[in-house]
């Protein structure tokens, strides 16, 4: 086991008072670019990465990947709060997440994110050590084809649970795929739909409709409904932690399939966000308690944020190994390494063992660190709901702007963050759903992408998503998860004989 | 309100005063160091490390803050500097999208409509193959295209009707076939696209394949450029960046080089453009910038005044023609 000595080496190199002091900071800032929604983890290692210049490298990557590891922490906190996705991960954390709080359940919720986001994390880094090579030579098999295979797969395992009428949901979806074709064509390298607009250029982008379509829409629902946040009566219970622990271990498996899926598209590299969405519809289809998922369900809460966790953490290995950044975060840290003077690829893992095994050995000990922060901060984070609503709205609308001027320092972004929050509040009044067209919005562009980019390797010929087995496995995969919500129906008819069994998967609304 | 802005002049005289350099003019405030390019790709990897030197060596009094705006490939942050005007707390890095935006989506800018400060280095452009492919030298893989169908031979590139895709087609001129271009996102995927075998050649910027190089995953044939690149360090057991032959002497003849320059605002005076021109003379002499030319193994030709300006003319020259032949202009 040479991994385990090499390990052990990193450990050292990792344990210095000065790497610790470093992991810390690290940590902290991450959990408060987290928690501001716009200023995301690339933003934030991106703006901290002059300053690393003249530190050691080994140093260097501990302190940016902590802050990455923060951040990936602090984006369920005002997702699960305040509906507002504090990152891109953390949408699909707000399906039950949010419910979950209104109920008064927040510091359970928060605790169940952070612990499935910990044990995501762990478990990729598992995987880093041990499978490095192995899973370096698995992701050189993906070519546009298998991209695409993938993300049909992630649409499939999302489409078909929409609870509204079938008809809203594909309109919302279109709505984002249309959203999504705005701006600069990858493809054709045209500007698509700007009508001249300088501002239009950049595209919609999905942070800003997330951070308008959920805080915003949030906000202008609830006052409208009287200007009280429905979390009021949470009771604080510093004993909140433990009593969250004791219920987890039942959902191993939901923790297990969504370290799954989050490990293989972090490794291929679909990222941590369609990741969190895949993973959140698996669990509703298979998870018994399927059918309630939305009105707070602790697994709704579980699910994304293992998914999100591993992904992020896994999208580090082929950062390393091959030089290509599984995220936006990962593309940044992948800039400071070649400052540094470290050339990412194949050859970094036999010549800078100790920057290496130390990043390694850093990500175990930054997660048990960071799983501690956040722990600790429960009982506050689920107390701000305990502020009235009149002091705590305008806070959240100036964070949301700032949030969205941050993602490209324009100010235009911010009115179509408000736009995007009347959008947001139509929809929930009309009852069309918001999560497909947020899944079209992220997904939609790397979809066509992927897609044109097959068909011009195949000079258009649909027979290269069937070429080899990986992709012709992946794309029957995806269609089986299209059909199964008809396959499952057809069983329990078949089963019961009966349409009782029907009748009870409907109301979910 | 007055008596505020006395006290912040007597400072800011106080300061002018101790500090010993004199400048005919320096930056009042933070300068803004617009990146026409997303996070992680060259231009923004160079804006960072110059960020990073300055901070380090104390270039300047006044922070710089690095911006991304990477909106309609780049256009977004070209227009941001042309509206600009007369702004000296701006500057610009360049990729050849300076020239390729404008002419392939008809974005209303032009390089004249900004302000030349300094040429930092040209990055060059490699002919990769895959280790396992037979193609030993340019001249075998050519032959191969030429004796293949057209659109037979995949190509992988960053960007579409930009620098690789240029070269692309005009490498398809020389071969008399068209080669099919994909594009990708980003330097690194369109390395790894190669190493697995999904296209038969790529046109990467030397820092963006030299990993897999080293690893035995590619083999470069040849170097679009008129002279072998200077850099004689062995790179790999048995090769040197000066090894890698001209596409010239394989009977290609394509030269293509990237502009890595800074521009200004228009309408800025000349003291302002020198205060940065002589930032950024400091900023090359210093042992990090030689490393990191000879890591992305830069055409490291430094230019300013009349001379960056003839240069980014007669880049624009080629660009168009050799846009206008491909077909690339808008409409």
């Amino acid at each position: 086991m040479e991994e385990f000595s090499n390990l052990l080496h990193g450990f050292a190199i990792a344990l210095t008072w000065q790497n610790l002091m470093f992991m810390f900071v690290g940590i902290l800032l991450g959990v408060l670019i987290g928690v501001l929604p716009g200023l995301g983890g690339a933003n934030g290692v991106a703006i901290l990465l002059p300053l690393t210049f003249s530190m050691p490298p080994t140093s260097a990557i501990i302190m940016l990947s902590c802050i990455y590891w923060g951040a990936l922490f602090g984006g369920a906190i005002t997702s699960i709060l305040f509906n507002i996705p504090g990152e891109p991960w953390s949408v699909a954390t707000t399906f039950d997440g949010y419910p979950m709080a209104q109920q008064g359940r927040a510091g359970e919720a928060l605790t169940a994110a952070f612990t499935s986001s910990f044990v995501g994390a762990l478990f990729a880094v598992i995987v880093i050590t041990f499978l490095a090579p192995l899973v370096a030579r698995f992701a050189l098999r993906f070519g546009p084809a298998e991209f695409f295979a993938v993300q049909l797969l992630t649409f499939c395992s999302f489409v078909g649970l929409a609870r509204s009428a079938p008809a809203k949901t594909i309109a919302a979806m279109m709505l984002g795929f249309a959203l999504a074709s705005v701006g600069l064509d990858t493809v054709t390298g045209t500007l698509r739909m700007t009508f001249g607009s300088t501002e239009l250029l950049r595209g919609f982008d999905f942070l800003i409709a997330v951070i308008g379509l959920f805080g915003i829409g949030e906000i202008l629902l609830t006052m409208e409904e009287g200007l009280a946040f429905k979390g009021v009566r949470a009771r604080i219970n510093p004993k909140v932690v433990l009593h969250t622990w004791a219920q987890l271990p039942k959902y191993w498996m939901t923790a297990l399939r969504g370290t799954l899926i989050g490990c293989w598209m972090g490794i291929t590299p679909g990222g941590a966000t369609p990741a969190s969405f895949m993973s959140y519809g698996v669990a509703k289809r298979l998870s018994r308690d399927g059918h309630k998922f939305g009105t707070g369900q602790i697994e709704g809460v579980i699910a994304p944020e293992t998914a999100a966790h591993a992904a992020g953490t896994s999208a580090l290995l082929p950062m390393l190994t091959l030089g290509i950044p599984g995220s936006p975060t990962a593309a940044v840290l992948l800039g400071g390494l070649l400052i540094w003077g470290l050339q990412p690829g194949p050859l970094l893992f036999v010549e800078q063992k100790d920057f290496v095994w130390g990043l390694i050995a850093s990500m175990y000990l930054a997660n048990i660190v960071g799983l501690a922060i956040v722990l600790t901060t429960v009982p506050w984070w689920a107390a701000i709901l305990r502020v009235p609503f009149s002091i705590i709205a305008p806070i959240i609308v100036v964070i949301c702007s700032v949030g969205a001027f941050t993602v490209h320092n324009a100010l235009f972004d911010v009115a179509l963050m408000l736009v995007f929050g009347v959008v947001g509040y139509l929809f929930k009044k009309l009852d069309y759903p918001l999560a497909p067209m947020v899944l079209a919005l992220v997904l939609g562009d790397l979809a066509e992408s992927s897609f044109r980019q097959a068909m011009l390797l195949s000079q258009g010929s649909m027979t290269i998503f069937w070429a080899n087995g990986l992709v012709g496995g992946i794309v029957a995969l995806a269609l089986l998860m299209l059909v199964w919500p008809l396959l499952s129906g057809f069983l329990a008819k078949f089963r019961r004989g009966g349409d009782a069994h029907l009748a009870n998967e409907r109301p979910i609304e | 309100m007055f008596i505020k802005l006395i006290t912040t002049l007597g400072a800011a005289a106080l300061i002018a005063l101790s500090s010993a350099p004199a400048y005919a003019w320096e930056p009042t405030k933070s300068v803004e160091f617009v990146v026409p390019a997303g996070t992680g790709g060259g231009a923004d990897q160079m804006a960072r490390l110059i960020q990073g030197m300055i901070i380090k060596h104390d270039l300047m009094k006044q922070p710089m803050v690095v911006v991304n705006k990477s909106g309609g490939a780049g256009a977004e942050g070209f227009l941001d500097v042309k509206g600009a005007k007369g702004n000296p707390h701006k500057i610009i890095i360049t990729l050849s999208n300076l020239f390729t935006t404008p002419l392939a989506t008809g974005v209303p800018f032009n390089w004249t409509d900004l302000t030349p400060v300094a040429m930092l280095a040209l990055d060059e452009f490699v002919l990769w193959v895959n280790a396992d492919s037979p193609y030993k030298s340019a001249k075998d893989y050519l032959d191969a295209v030429k004796a293949g169908d057209d659109n037979q031979f995949k190509m992988a590139g960053t960007g579409s009707k930009q620098e690789d895709h240029i070269i692309t087609v005009a490498l398809g001129k020389a071969a008399g076939k068209k080669l099919t271009y994909v594009p990708f996102k980003g330097g690194g995927d369109v390395a790894v696209q190669l190493v697995g075998g999904h296209v038969n050649s790529t046109v990467n910027n030397p820092i963006e394949a030299v990993a897999h190089w080293r690893a035995g995953k590619l083999r470069p044939l040849c170097v679009f450029d008129d002279k072998p690149l200077p850099y004689k360090t062995r790179v790999t057991d048995t090769m040197a960046w000066s090894d890698i032959p001209t596409c010239r002497q394989s009977g290609i003849d394509v030269d293509y080089l990237m502009l890595r320059g800074i521009f200004m605002a228009p309408g800025v005076t000349p003291e302002q453009v020198n205060y940065y021109v002589d930032l950024f003379r400091r900023v090359r002499a210093l042992p990090e910038w030689q490393e990191f030319m000879e890591k992305g193994a830069f055409n490291p030709t430094f230019l300013v005044g009349n001379e960056y300006s003839d240069w980014a003319r007669k880049a624009e020259g080629t660009h168009k023609s050799l846009m206008q032949e491909a077909g690339f202009i808008a409409k």
